[in-house]
């Protein structure tokens, strides 16, 4: 292979990708755009006591106090986090509660990645373990994880291996994992049987054994299911992060920060808002990785378009 | 080609059966085949659709067993010969992967028996020059026409100098005009090789040019009806000329005879 040829298959699509990147990322910042307009509009024109059909409101109400300002909201985040004096500006404090979910999220959604793949692999290359543990994969999930999280905390509260004790956040992790597991595993079982007959009977025509054919062609091909299975397994890693963070308790995070800012939003309506645009954000940023990922295995989804 | 003295011949069929178990009940798709093809010879094998070619095939591949009958590789149990990579396959479909570049998938089963990087890189190279595509080896199979990727399946059955070529309809996919240039690029890859080639094909004219003996089939059960030596020897340069010749004319027709059924039944079971 020649340098130039090297440089031309690569810079090809690179520059096609780019205009597409701008073209998005503009659509994007429009579209946020579009949703401070329309909120300050109905904000505007829209009844004070919101919209009620039948006795119940299908429209929020429009007082400050329910819909505050955007620019209201912005100010608020730029603004210190409590009137104490030396208080950390409000964004701050959201942003490291958001960078510590996101962090909890990470482990969980590596952890559930890695177990989902490793299930994935062992129901192909095992078939009494498609038959003996897909079921199970499948129920797992129907286990509502609110009932779930409190156990697991007090689980964890109990395991202590000489000087380390399970720290509350692994069992917020755990349950990320849970979640994330799921989607991970499903979509590399179909990926890792997507293989055309063609391909697995030329890896039988070189003596090739199962091993050869999971590295060489099961995997590779597995790659453009696994992708949006990862897409979908952080999705639930950072839902997963937050309702767990609620429900065991857990103060660092922003699944917290959200429950008790609301609590003030009678004296301080913007600031409730604030960690609802960190959760946000923190969906972005962990999609945004995961995005990163399907970019670095990009040659492996050439599949996709033949 | 010294290296591929043999006494074996490259496959020896005899009494062949094959019966499917469907749903619908038993389906016989080869009784009573009986062929030798000799090392370094080509035969190919044509008939009606649904006659057995591709299930003979993959009975020499090793990718199904035989129900009746015995069948030997270079001596060998096909098992044993598929072990020992005695042969290189071309299916219909080129079966690229499509994540692989051309080199990459010309030298996917050198890769696999561990050949080491620079011997590889070099025999890639050799390869891709040899069916014509030095300019497209960073190209991924998406970027090629259908025509190319069948010269990349081509190469990459040839990565391992097999003793025998199974291809099964490998042209089956391409206009008129590139088919002939890839018959005439194949017969000279092939006597550059001495390897022995099991060929199937739907085209009498392809049969005739590319073979030395064509083996005529018959459908329900698939059986063996002819065999016709085209007389045109290996040592036979198949160019655009041999086209044109009265003799490959009237092979054309004496196979398209047996084809149809047309009393030469005198002539079945010649050449055994
Ligand atoms: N796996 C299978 N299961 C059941 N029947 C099969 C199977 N493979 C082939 N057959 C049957 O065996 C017969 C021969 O099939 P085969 O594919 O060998 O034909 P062919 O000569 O290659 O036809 P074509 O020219 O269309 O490729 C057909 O009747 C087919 O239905
Ligand atoms: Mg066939």
């Amino acid at each position: 292979m020649t340098i130039e040829q090297t440089s031309l298959r690569a810079g090809r699509p690179r520059a096609r990708g780019t205009a597409a990147r701008v073209r998005a990322t503009a659509l994007g910042l429009l579209g946020l755009v579009a949703v401070a307009v329309i909120w300050e509009v109905y904000k505007v024109f829209g009844p004070d006591d919101g919209v009620v059909v039948a006795g119940h409101r299908i429209l929020p109400r429009t007082t400050d106090l329910a819909m505050p300002h955007v620019w209201e909201m912005v100010a608020r985040l730029l603004g210190p986090t409590t009137s104490q004096a030396g208080a950390a500006p409000l964004w701050l404090t959201v942003a490291q509660a958001a960078l510590v979910s996101l962090g909890i999220a990470a482990v969980g959604w590596v952890v559930g990645t890695v177990v989902g793949i490793a299930l994935g692999v062992l129901m192909q290359m095992v078939r009494v373990a498609e038959h003996g543990l897909l079921p199970w994969v499948v129920l797992s999930q129907t286990v509502p994880l609110i009932a779930f999280a409190p156990v697991l905390k007090n689980w964890g509260a109990q395991i202590e291996v000489g000087d380390w004790r399970w720290p509350q956040w692994l069992s917020v992790a755990v349950i990320a994992s849970y979640l994330a597991f799921f989607p991970v595993a499903v979509g590399m079982l179909k990926g890792l049987q997507s293989p055309p007959r063609t391909h697995l009977e030329l890896m039988h025509t070189y003596d090739a054994g199962r091993w050869a054919t999971l590295v060489k062609v099961r995997l590779p091909a597995a790659v453009p299911y696994l992708l949006p299975a990862l897409r979908l397994g952080v999705a639930s890693a950072v839902v997963g992060t937050v309702v767990a963070e609620v429900s065991t308790g857990f103060m660092d995070g922003i699944g917290r920060q959200l429950v008790s800012f609301a609590g003030q939003a009678s004296g301080d309506p913007a600031k409730a808002w604030a960690p609802i645009f960190g959760a946000v954000v923190l969906g972005l940023v962990a999609a945004g990785l995961v995005g990163l990922i399907g970019l670095a295995l990009r040659s492996y989804r050439r599949g996709e378009a033949t | 080609m010294s290296k591929h003295e043999t006494t074996a011949p490259a496959v020896r069929a005899t009494g062949i059966g094959k019966t499917f178990d469907t749903k619908a009940g038993p389906v016989q798709a080869l009784t009573d085949v009986d062929l030798e093809v000799a090392a370094g010879e080509f035969v190919s094998l044509i008939g009606p659709s649904g006659c057995g070619k591709s299930t003979l095939m993959r009975l020499v591949a090793d990718l199904d067993g035989p129900t009746t009958g015995r069948l030997e590789v270079f001596g060998k149990s096909p098992a044993q010969a598929r072990q020992d990579q005695d042969y290189g396959i071309a299916f219909q479909q080129a079966g690229l992967l499509p994540w692989r570049t051309v080199a990459d998938n010309i030298g996917l089963p050198l890769e696999l028996h561990r050949m080491d990087r620079s011997a590889r890189a070099a025999r890639v190279a050799e390869l891709a020059e040899l069916v014509g595509l030095t300019d497209f080896a960073g190209s991924y199979p998406d970027q090629l026409s259908g025509g190319m990727q069948q010269r990349v399946a081509i190469a990459r059955s040839l990565a391992e100098q097999p003793r025998l070529l199974l291809m099964d309809e490998p042209f089956g996919a391409l206009d008129e005009m590139t088919r002939e240039r890839m018959q005439t690029e194949l017969s000279r890859i092939v006597a550059e090789t001495g390897a022995a080639v099991v060929f199937v094909t739907h085209s009498i004219p392809e049969a005739v040019f590319l073979s030395d003996r064509v083996v005529v089939m018959s459908p329900r059960p698939g059986r063996i009806t002819t065999l016709i030596s085209t007389g045109i020897g290996p040592g036979v340069v198949r160019d655009e000329q041999l086209r044109e010749t009265t003799g490959f004319f009237e092979k054309v027709t004496e196979v398209r005879e047996a084809l149809h059924g047309a009393p030469v039944g005198s002539s079945a079971r010649e050449g055994r």
